[in-house]
C-alpha cells in the first residue's frame, strides 16, 4: 500500500516536472503575464496574497466588450438565446449622468469582496472565499437555493437554468447550481492572469490591471496608492477586490 | 371558579365517501405538484417564470405563506397553554396538527424548488452557521420536534400535566422561527426593498393573522363535514382575535413604508411598489391593503357586519388572499426593482441593469405551490382521521367557562 502511494507520488512529481518543462519551452513568449506566485498542486492558498483588479474607466471604450467575450470563451459560457436566464459572469454597464449627460462604460463582475454577503448567506457553505480573496462556488455542495443571488449587491451570480454540455474541465458548471466569475482561478493558480484582463491588454484599451493588493510593490498596489479609486457600493463596506478609477 | 366541561376528542367519523373523496382530490393535487417539480428539475428552471433577475418566484410565495401560517396556527394552542385561556384549550390539539402540516407542506415546496433537490442530504449535513437559511433549517426541524412532543403531551392523558410547560417552549420557539423567516429578507443588505429590521416583527404579525385565518377555516370545514356542533362563542372569539392580528399586520406595513418614505435613497423603490409597479402596485393596494386588510377589519369589527359566521369566514378567506398578495409584493416586487449599483446614474446593460424586471408565474410553479397546500391538507385530514384531534363538540356550553347551562 505504502509502496504504491510512494509510486504514485513519484509518478505525479515526474509528470508535473515534464509538464513544467513543456510549459517553459512552449510558453516562454507569454511569461510577460505570469506571476511568480504560481501555486503548486496541493499547495495551500495563502492569505498573504489578496488578488484584485483595478479597472481604469477612462480607458474602457464604449461598445467594447472584449473582456466579456474573452470570459465567455475561456469559461465555456454559451448563449442559449434566452437572455433572461443566460448566465452572465461579466457584463458591460453603460452609465449616464442625468444631470450632465456624461456617459461612462465599465465592466462589472464578481467583486470578490473581503466580506462577501453571498458567503454569509449560503446555507451549505458552497459559496466560499479562498484565503487569497477569490470568491467561488463549490459546485458539489451548491443546492441551488439562489439565496446568494438575493444577497449579492452586484448581480454577479447566475443560476444555470438549462442543461449544459462540453464544459471546460477547469471551469465546472452544471444545471441547478449557481455560478459567477472565478477570477479565472485556474489561470491564477498556474501563474496566469484572468482572461478578461488579458483580452483588455491585447486591445488598445488596457483598462484592466490584475495583481496582488497585499504586495505594496505590485503595480496594482502602487496605482491604488497613487490614484483615487472607488469601489462599487462602498457604503456597504464589503471591501471588494475590484477597484475602479474614474468612476 | 368556573371550569369548562371536560372536552371529549374523537377521530373523524363522518361519511366515509366524503372523506375519501376529499382525500383523493388532495392526493391528486399533491401528485400534480410532484410531477410539476420533476418537470422543473429535469428541464431546468428555464421552463418556469423565474430567471436570473427574479430568482425566487411563485414557489417561494407559497412556501413562505405556508411556513409563516404554520407558526401562526400554533398560536391557538399557545393562547390556551401560555396565556391560560381555557376556551382555547379544546382547540389546542388541532392547532398543533395544523402547525406541523403547514410547515411540512411549505418545506416540501421549498425543497422541491431547489436547483438540486437531490442534494437535500448536503443541506442537512453541511452547515454554514452564519447563514440565516442554516439557522432556519434548525428552527424548522426543532419546531416540528417540539410540536410533536407538545401533541404527545396533549394526546396522552398521563402526560397532560407537562403540556403547559412544553406549550411555553413551543411559543418561544415559534417566535424565533418567524423571526428567522422574516430575517431571510431583513438581513439582505443588497436590495432596496429589504434590509430592514421591521421584517421580523412584520412576519410575526403576518403569521398570527394568516395562521389564525387558516385555523378558523379548517375548524369550520372539519366541524361541518363531520357534523360536529360549533358554537358561536368560540367562532366570534376567534374572529375578534383575527381582527386584532389583521390590524397588527397593517400597523407594521405602515411602519415599513413610512420608514422607507422618509429616506430619499428609498424613494425609488417606494414609488415602484406604491405607484408605478403595475401588477405589484395593484396587488399592494387592492389585494393586500383593501381586500386583505380593510375589508376583513370592517367585517370583523363593524357592529352591523360582525354578527354572522359567514362574514367571519369571508374575513378569514380575504386575510389569506391578502397575505398571498403581500408575500407576492414582498418577494416578487422586492426583486423586480433593479439593484442600485450606481446611485444617481442612469444605467443600462445587456444583463437587465437599471430596468424593472418582469415576471410571469408559470403553471408548474403554481402547481408545485398548490401541491404544498395539498400535502398540508393530507396531513391534517389523515391526522384527524387516525388520532383524536377534533373535539366532539364545540358548542358554547362545551367551551365557554361562563356559559349559563340552565334552561331559560
Amino acid at each position: 500500500m505504502k509502496n504504491s502511494e510512494t509510486g504514485n507520488l513519484a509518478r505525479r512529481k515526474f509528470l508535473a516536472g515534464m509538464a513544467g518543462m513543456a510549459g517553459v519551452s512552449l510558453a516562454s513568449g507569454v511569461t510577460l503575464f505570469s506571476f511568480a506566485a504560481a501555486k503548486e498542486p496541493g499547495q495551500a492558498v495563502s492569505s498573504k496574497v489578496r488578488w484584485g483588479m483595478l479597472i481604469d474607466i477612462n480607458k474602457c471604450a464604449d461598445g467594447c466588450d472584449k473582456c466579456v467575450s474573452a470570459c465567455f470563451e475561456e469559461n465555456g459560457i454559451d448563449s442559449t438565446g434566452n437572455p433572461a436566464t443566460d448566465p452572465q459572469w461579466i457584463r458591460k454597464v453603460e452609465l449616464r449622468d442625468p444631470n450632465s449627460g456624461a456617459t461612462k462604460s465599465l465592466p462589472v463582475m464578481c467583486q470578490h469582496c473581503a466580506e462577501p454577503p453571498c458567503v454569509d448567506v449560503c446555507p451549505t457553505g458552497a459559496s466560499f472565499k479562498r484565503k487569497d480573496g477569490i470568491v467561488l462556488v463549490d459546485k458539489h455542495t451548491c443546492i441551488g437555493c439562489r439565496y446568494c443571488m438575493m444577497a449579492c449587491p452586484y448581480k454577479a451570480r447566475s443560476f444555470v437554468h438549462e442543461d449544459l454540455t462540453d464544459q471546460k474541465p477547469y471551469a465546472p458548471r452544471g444545471k441547478g447550481t449557481v455560478e459567477g466569475c472565478t477570477l479565472c482561478v485556474h489561470r491564477i493558480d498556474a501563474g496566469g492572469i484572468p482572461a478578461c484582463v488579458e483580452a483588455c491588454s491585447d486591445s488598445a484599451g488596457g483598462a484592466m490591471l490584475f495583481g496582488d493588493l497585499n504586495d505594496p510593490a505590485s503595480e496594482i498596489s502602487r496605482r491604488v496608492a497613487k490614484y483615487a479609486t472607488r469601489q462599487i457600493r462602498a457604503d456597504l463596506r464589503l471591501d471588494p477586490g475590484v477597484r475602479y478609477r474614474g468612476l | 371558579m368556573a371550569t369548562a366541561t371536560k372536552t371529549v376528542f374523537k377521530e373523524l367519523n363522518g361519511e366515509e365517501a366524503k372523506f375519501y373523496g376529499a382525500l383523493g382530490l388532495l392526493g391528486l393535487a399533491a401528485l400534480i405538484g410532484v410531477v410539476a417539480a420533476y418537470y422543473m428539475e429535469t428541464n431546468g428552471h428555464h421552463v418556469t417564470g423565474m430567471n436570473n433577475q427574479i430568482v425566487w418566484g411563485m414557489p417561494h410565495v407559497f412556501a413562505v405563506f405556508l411556513i409563516v401560517a404554520s407558526s401562526g396556527a400554533l398560536n391557538v394552542a399557545s393562547i390556551g397553554s401560555v396565556f391560560g385561556r381555557t376556551a382555547y384549550k379544546p382547540l389546542a390539539r388541532l392547532s398543533g396538527l395544523l402547525a406541523v402540516a403547514l410547515l411540512v407542506g411549505g418545506l416540501a415546496v421549498l425543497v422541491l424548488d431547489l436547483g438540486r433537490p437531490d442534494r437535500l442530504i448536503v443541506a442537512m449535513t453541511t452547515y454554514n452557521f452564519k447563514s440565516i437559511f442554516a439557522w432556519n433549517i434548525y428552527l424548522y426541524i426543532g419546531f416540528l420536534a417540539i410540536v410533536a412532543v407538545y401533541l404527545w403531551m396533549m394526546l396522552e392523558w398521563r402526560m397532560n400535566r407537562y403540556s403547559n410547560a412544553v406549550g411555553m417552549v413551543a411559543f418561544v420557539w415559534r417566535l424565533a422561527l418567524t423571526t428567522g423567516t422574516g430575517s431571510i429578507f431583513g438581513f439582505l443588505v443588497a436590495r432596496q426593498s429589504y434590509d430592514a429590521a421591521v421584517f421580523a416583527p412584520l412576519f410575526i404579525a403576518m403569521s398570527f393573522a394568516l395562521g389564525l385565518a387558516v385555523f378558523i377555516l379548517v375548524l369550520a370545514v372539519s366541524c361541518a363535514a363531520d357534523d360536529r356542533p360549533l358554537g358561536d362563542y368560540i367562532i366570534t372569539k376567534l374572529g375578534r382575535l383575527l381582527g386584532v392580528f389583521v390590524a397588527a399586520v397593517l400597523y407594521f406595513v405602515i411602519v415599513q413604508h413610512l420608514t422607507n418614505l422618509y429616506a430619499a435613497e428609498h424613494h425609488g423603490v417606494e414609488r415602484f411598489i406604491l405607484l408605478e409597479g403595475g401588477v405589484i402596485t395593484a396587488l399592494f393596494w387592492v389585494g393586500q391593503i383593501i381586500l386583505g386588510g380593510l375589508v376583513p377589519l370592517a367585517l370583523l369589527f363593524h357592529p352591523a357586519l360582525n354578527k354572522t359566521r359567514a362574514n367571519i369566514y369571508l374575513a378569514a378567506s380575504l386575510a389569506i388572499l391578502g397575505g398571498m398578495a403581500q408575500l407576492y409584493v414582498i418577494i416578487i416586487g422586492g426583486q423586480s426593482y433593479p439593484l442600485v449599483l450606481f446611485p444617481g446614474m442612469e444605467v443600462k446593460s445587456l444583463f437587465f441593469d437599471g430596468v424593472v424586471h418582469s415576471y410571469l408565474p408559470s403553471l408548474p410553479e403554481i402547481a408545485l405551490g398548490v401541491g404544498g397546500i395539498a400535502v398540508a391538507g393530507l396531513i391534517i385530514m389523515i391526522g384527524m382521521k387516525v388520532l383524536r384531534f377534533l373535539p366532539d363538540s364545540l358548542t358554547d356550553g362545551a367551551v365557554d367557562p361562563h356559559h349559563n347551562n340552565s334552561p331559560n
